[in-house]
């Protein structure tokens, strides 16, 4: 533990208890966890990229269906391939923590589901959405008809302003009256 | 020219950036306001490159008010939005000094004309940037040049007038505000650590120059005690959060199963909490002042075992039975004496003992009530349909899941909601035979009335059998006939349930709603059991009472007799020493209810460890071992591993902690022995669960049912106060035992306390104030004020809407304001015909979007009206 926190230094620690909703014991675990995934020749912790495949090993994310969006838009990459540096480990694990607040988690949210980048939510998002939710197995996937069916529901209940796509406002004001969106939002290492 | 149109703009900016940071709590909502807009250009941009639509939603946020400050400045650049964020940072202190210097003559009157220029020359700025991107991306550098000519000045503040002082004052606090409000930020956290370094370096540089002479020094101390005690806040946050026990352990479970098995253990947790300061209340000023400062044990009678009971006084099972040695000392209430003030500290503990009775019940409603609250205020309203799928859609996923099996079964329940929701929508599928459901469901409600009613009975009967026994003398019976009624308890608590559940198969229910039908039904089981027992331990308290009072004159016979036969026999011997065992002595009803819950708790907590090493564990090794040697396969077949029944064990901590409640006067030691249960129970659970348990098959978030829990909890607190209240208030204690012996009623001893301790004017005044006639008109008020109190919580949650309003409105305005500047300029500039057209699109739908939720927030707002209005007439 004292080693970690000497390396981690105690300006940035500081400053990243600041500027996320974790505490000194999460980051340092943090700390941990992410210079678990790096190989064994890449000692720069702090600068170095997880490749998102190696990111997807921790059993925290492994059997979430949206692990890869997840990775997708934390990532900060220019070349868009899911890997994570640790800053962007923690920005992950602050938006998924215990205190973060709900706008914070229902922004991500938002994110994560826009599966195409393109700032709504639209037919094919939810399609995908919804298969993501169901699992990939034929027998839990829903048919043709009752996705046409759940798709016209849900826009029918969160489209407000009838545009045939959710944005965020919307998915926002309907998350925020969710009674628990908040605590199950949450990944804990 | 060119420079005093950059510092104009860099003040516009500066003022826009204020705004921006005044209402951190609000740049969300802005955000989503613009949101539209931003997904409009957004798009667009995708289109021509890539590189354009890697900036996050802050970045741009935050681009236009980069654009007004470097409309002013130069109209050439087009630069990756990254450099540009620091670029403006960097210019924002530049600006400072610079403003500073050059135009102290400004007036704030012109400074808004030149805002105004400055927002068109954004428009024109948008819209060219617009058109050139769309050709080409000049990657221009040479503007970065141009930025760092200018050479930073020296601040002195003591040039500084009064006025500009206050401006700077305002900049630092809102730099401040900005770095509170950095976390709440969905940016990337190299951005935000860019903005929080600058801000701090901008606060650090400044907040020297602010204040003169004395008010600086004192400004100073202040800054450095407030980044003080900021520091220590956060140690503190740290620290607790190392000191929550149990973390890792829940958060194991929470993986493996999900957050509902989780919840139960937080529950646990939780109660562990109470109980520990129940534990410490009565340790601390009840137990441990009797036996150190009171009368040591054998000196008086109540604190001797009896002669008759002393050869067997040390056997285990009599210790057991909590008898003997157990029975007569500071566990129970009989033990402690009657003495108003012991030791040299004169503690008055027969005060202290009703005092800790009291606060005990009271701490437990306030915290049970507090959490009620706050776990309210954090749910909000959440039980409106009205987004049915839309939760499905967007909540269900349990992201704590890491566990696959767990999520195997998590995706089948989600289609299988999916579906079900589906279907209810279409109501296509009607009963097909109202007729048989609704006799099957009457059926099974008949049923379960009866187990109800027998099983009571069962209790009822067991009780006065076992009072039969005790007349008959302990030891001539079996060790089933001693325990029978603790036995019968937990057996019923056992297996009533199962039959429930059998017979709630009957019914059809959708799961959802046949849980809380099994919740009440368990409910209903534990409840009329408690109280069958109560009820026919009242019978007993009645029965020692006549048998008491028999006691207490054949022990005036018998003194009268010992006098007279010491006199008779020698007049001159010394006063006769009697053996305090020799004492005859009462039956002492209250150690006798005390020990009742005592052996109940210990038989419950025995039971449910047995349950859970038999059920759990012995079952997991057989299926996992025989599973080798048996004909069909054990562990997807017939017994299987067993799941994890919340409800079922939420259900038996609540009545557990009842029971307690409702003993503990009579035995101090209850929470002591609750503590340690639940202390074994978490290990031992954990363990369990994690070894032999399988993740729920319908996997239920437990959050929403959270309050529901902490409901049961309170029924059952006020429930299991009753009881302890009434015993308190219209029994009298009894006469040789117990901090209250001889004394009228136990409550008595307050009175006694105010007539002796307290100045005489004291007690007047104490007894008009609880004259009826003072007390009766106060209820009545209270009734009003606690109908203001809800009525007031539904008043800000109106406020909250009418809030939002508020906002959406101002922002409305905002935009139209925008959007009329857009078309004047469009007007002016008549060849960008096209970016015009453009705006609009921008502009339209978001404009829509905002009426439409505006509009569907009025319609709630007045649902809330409807349900005040629905208040009041009830």
């Amino acid at each position: 533990m004292g080693t970690t926190a000497s390396q981690l230094g105690k300006d940035l620690l500081s400053e990243y208890q600041e500027l996320t909703f974790l505490t000194k014991q999460e980051i340092l675990l943090a700390y941990k966890r992410f210079s678990e995934l790096l190989g064994k020749d890449e000692k720069d912790v702090l600068h170095e990229r997880v490749p998102m495949d190696r990111i997807l090993t921790l059993p925290e994310l492994k059997s979430n269906p949206f692990r890869k969006r997840i990775c997708y838009v934390f990532s900060t990459s220019d070349s868009k391939n899911g890997s994570l540096t640790f800053e962007d480990f923690l920005d992950l694990l602050s938006a998924f923590s215990d205190s973060a607040t709900m706008e914070i988690k229902s922004h991500y949210a938002f994110r994560i589901f826009d599966f195409d980048d393109d700032g709504t939510l639209d037919c094919g998002d939810l399609e995908k959405l919804v298969n993501c939710l169901t699992g990939e197995t034929d027998e839990t996937k829903l048919t043709a008809e009752e996705m046409r069916q759940l798709i016209s529901n849900i826009l029918e209940e969160s489209d407000i302003d009838k545009d045939g796509t959710v944005n965020l406002s919307e998915f926002q004001h309907v998350i925020s009256r969710s009674p628990d969106f908040v605590s199950s939002f949450k990944i804990v290492l | 020219r060119h420079r005093e149109k950059r510092v104009d703009g860099d003040i516009v900016r500066r003022k826009r950036g204020n705004e921006r940071r005044k209402g951190a709590s609000r740049a969300e909502e802005g955000e989503s306001q613009t949101r539209p807009e931003r997904i409009d250009r957004g798009r667009r941009k995708r289109t021509r490159s890539h590189q354009d639509t890697k900036g996050s939603e802050g970045d741009e946020e935050v681009q236009p008010k980069i654009q007004s400050g470097r409309a002013a400045k130069t109209r050439k650049h087009t630069k990756n939005e990254k450099t540009r964020k620091k670029e403006e940072e960097e210019k924002a202190e530049k600006g400072e000094g610079k403003e500073r210097h050059g135009k102290r003559k400004k007036t704030s009157a012109s400074k808004k004309e030149r805002e105004e220029v400055g927002g068109k020359h954004t428009m024109k700025e948008k819209a060219q940037e617009v058109k050139r991107k769309k050709h080409m991306k000049v990657p221009s550098e040479e503007d970065d040049i141009d930025e760092e000519v200018d050479e930073e000045e020296e601040v002195r503040p003591e040039s500084l007038s009064s006025e500009e002082l206050e401006k700077l004052k305002e900049a630092v606090d809102e730099r401040k505000k900005l770095i509170q409000a950095l976390r709440g930020k969905p940016w990337p956290i190299k951005k935000k650590c860019v903005i929080l370094r600058e801000s701090q370096e901008f606060v650090e540089k400044y907040e020297g120059a602010l204040g003169k002479g004395k008010g600086r020094k004192l400004y100073a101390y202040k800054v450095l005690m407030s980044k003080k005690w900021m520091k220590f806040q956060r140690d503190f946050e740290n620290f607790k959060t190392a000191c929550i026990p149990w973390e890792m352990k829940i958060k194991e479970i929470e993986s493996h199963f999900g957050s509902s098995v989780a919840s139960y253990f937080i529950f646990l947790r939780w109660m562990y909490g109470i109980n520990m300061i129940l534990f410490c209340l009565t340790f601390g000023l009840v137990m441990v002042p009797e036996a150190l400062m009171g009368r040591p044990y054998g000196t008086i009678p109540r604190k001797t075992v009896p002669r008759a009971e002393a050869t067997s006084a040390m056997d285990f099972a009599v210790l057991w039975d909590f008898g003997g040695y157990a029975q007569y000392s500071v566990l129970f209430y009989g033990y402690y004496n009657n003495q108003r003030a012991v030791g040299w500290l004169k503690f008055r503990m027969p005060l202290s003992y009703f005092l800790v009775g009291v606060g005990t019940v009271a701490y437990s409603y306030m915290v049970v009530i507090r959490t009620m609250a706050r776990n309210a205020n954090e749910s909000g309203v959440g039980d409106d349909n009205s987004f049915n799928f839309n939760w499905r859609m967007f909540t269900s996923w349990d992201y704590l899941i890491g566990n696959p099996e767990t999520a195997d079964n998590k995706f089948a329940s989600i289609t299988t909601s999916f579906k079900e929701a589906i279907l209810e929508e279409q109501e296509s599928q009607k009963d097909d035979n109202i007729h048989l459901t609704r006799f099957l469901r009457v059926l099974a409600n008949f049923l379960v009335l009866c187990c109800l009613a027998g099983s009571g009975y069962l209790i009822y009967f067991v009780v006065r059998r076992s009072q039969k026994f005790a007349l008959d003398g302990l030891e001539n019976h079996t060790w089933w006939e001693r325990n029978e009624v603790n036995m019968v308890m937990s057996l019923l608590g056992m297996f009533c349930p199962m039959l429930f559940d059998v017979i709630s198969a009957l019914e059809n229910y959708h799961p959802r709603v046949a849980l809380q039908w099994q919740l009440g039904r368990i409910f209903a089981l534990f409840l009329g059991n408690l109280y069958t027992f109560i009820i026919a331990l009242m019978d007993e308290i009645n029965l020692k009472r006549e048998e008491e009072n028999i006691i207490k004159f054949n022990i005036t016979v018998w003194e009268a007799s010992l006098f007279n036969g010491t006199v008779s026999v020698n007049s001159t011997a010394p006063p006769v020493t009697i053996e305090p065992a020799d004492v005859p002595r009462g039956p002492c009803w209250e150690t006798m209810v005390g020990q009742e819950f005592v052996r109940l708790i210990i038989s419950d907590t025995m039971t449910t460890y047995i349950t859970l090493l038999i059920g759990d564990f012995l079952r997991a090794v057989l299926v996992r071992f025989l599973n080798y040697c048996w004909c069909w396969d054990l562990e997807a077949g017939f017994p299987s591993y067993s799941e994890f029944d919340v409800s079922g064990n939420v259900l038996g901590l609540i009545f557990n902690q009842g029971m307690i409640w409702m003993g503990a006067f009579y035995a101090p030691c209850l929470p002591a022995l609750n503590v340690l249960r639940l202390h074994v129970s978490m290990y031992l659970q954990c363990w369990a669960v994690m070894c032999c348990n399988v993740p729920q098959e319908r996997v239920f978030k437990a959050s929403g049912s959270n309050n529901f829990y902490m409901a049961m909890l309170l029924v059952i607190l006020f429930l299991s106060t009753l009881p302890a209240i009434y015993t308190i208030v219209t029994i009298p204690p009894s006469f040789d035992c117990g901090p209250f012996s001889g004394k009228q009623r136990m409550f008595d001893v307050i009175q006694e306390t105010l007539e002796s301790d307290f100045p005489a004017w004291f007690g007047k005044v104490f007894s008009y104030a609880s004259n009826p006639g003072l007390v009766l008109p106060f209820m009545l008020l209270m009734v009003p004020i606690l109908h203001f109190c809800t009525l007031r919580w539904f008043l800000k949650s109106c406020n909250d809407l009418f809030y939002i309003l508020f906002k959406q409105n101002e922002e409305n305005k905002k935009k139209n304001k925008l959007a009329a500047l857009k078309a004047q300029m469009d007007l002016e500039e008549a060849r960008k015909g096209s970016s015009r057209t453009a705006q609009q699109q921008k502009n339209s739908p978001s404009l829509q979007d905002q009426e439409s939720e505006a509009f569907y927030y009025i319609e709630n707002k007045k649902k809330i009206k409807r349900k005040i209005e629905c208040k009041n007439v009830i």
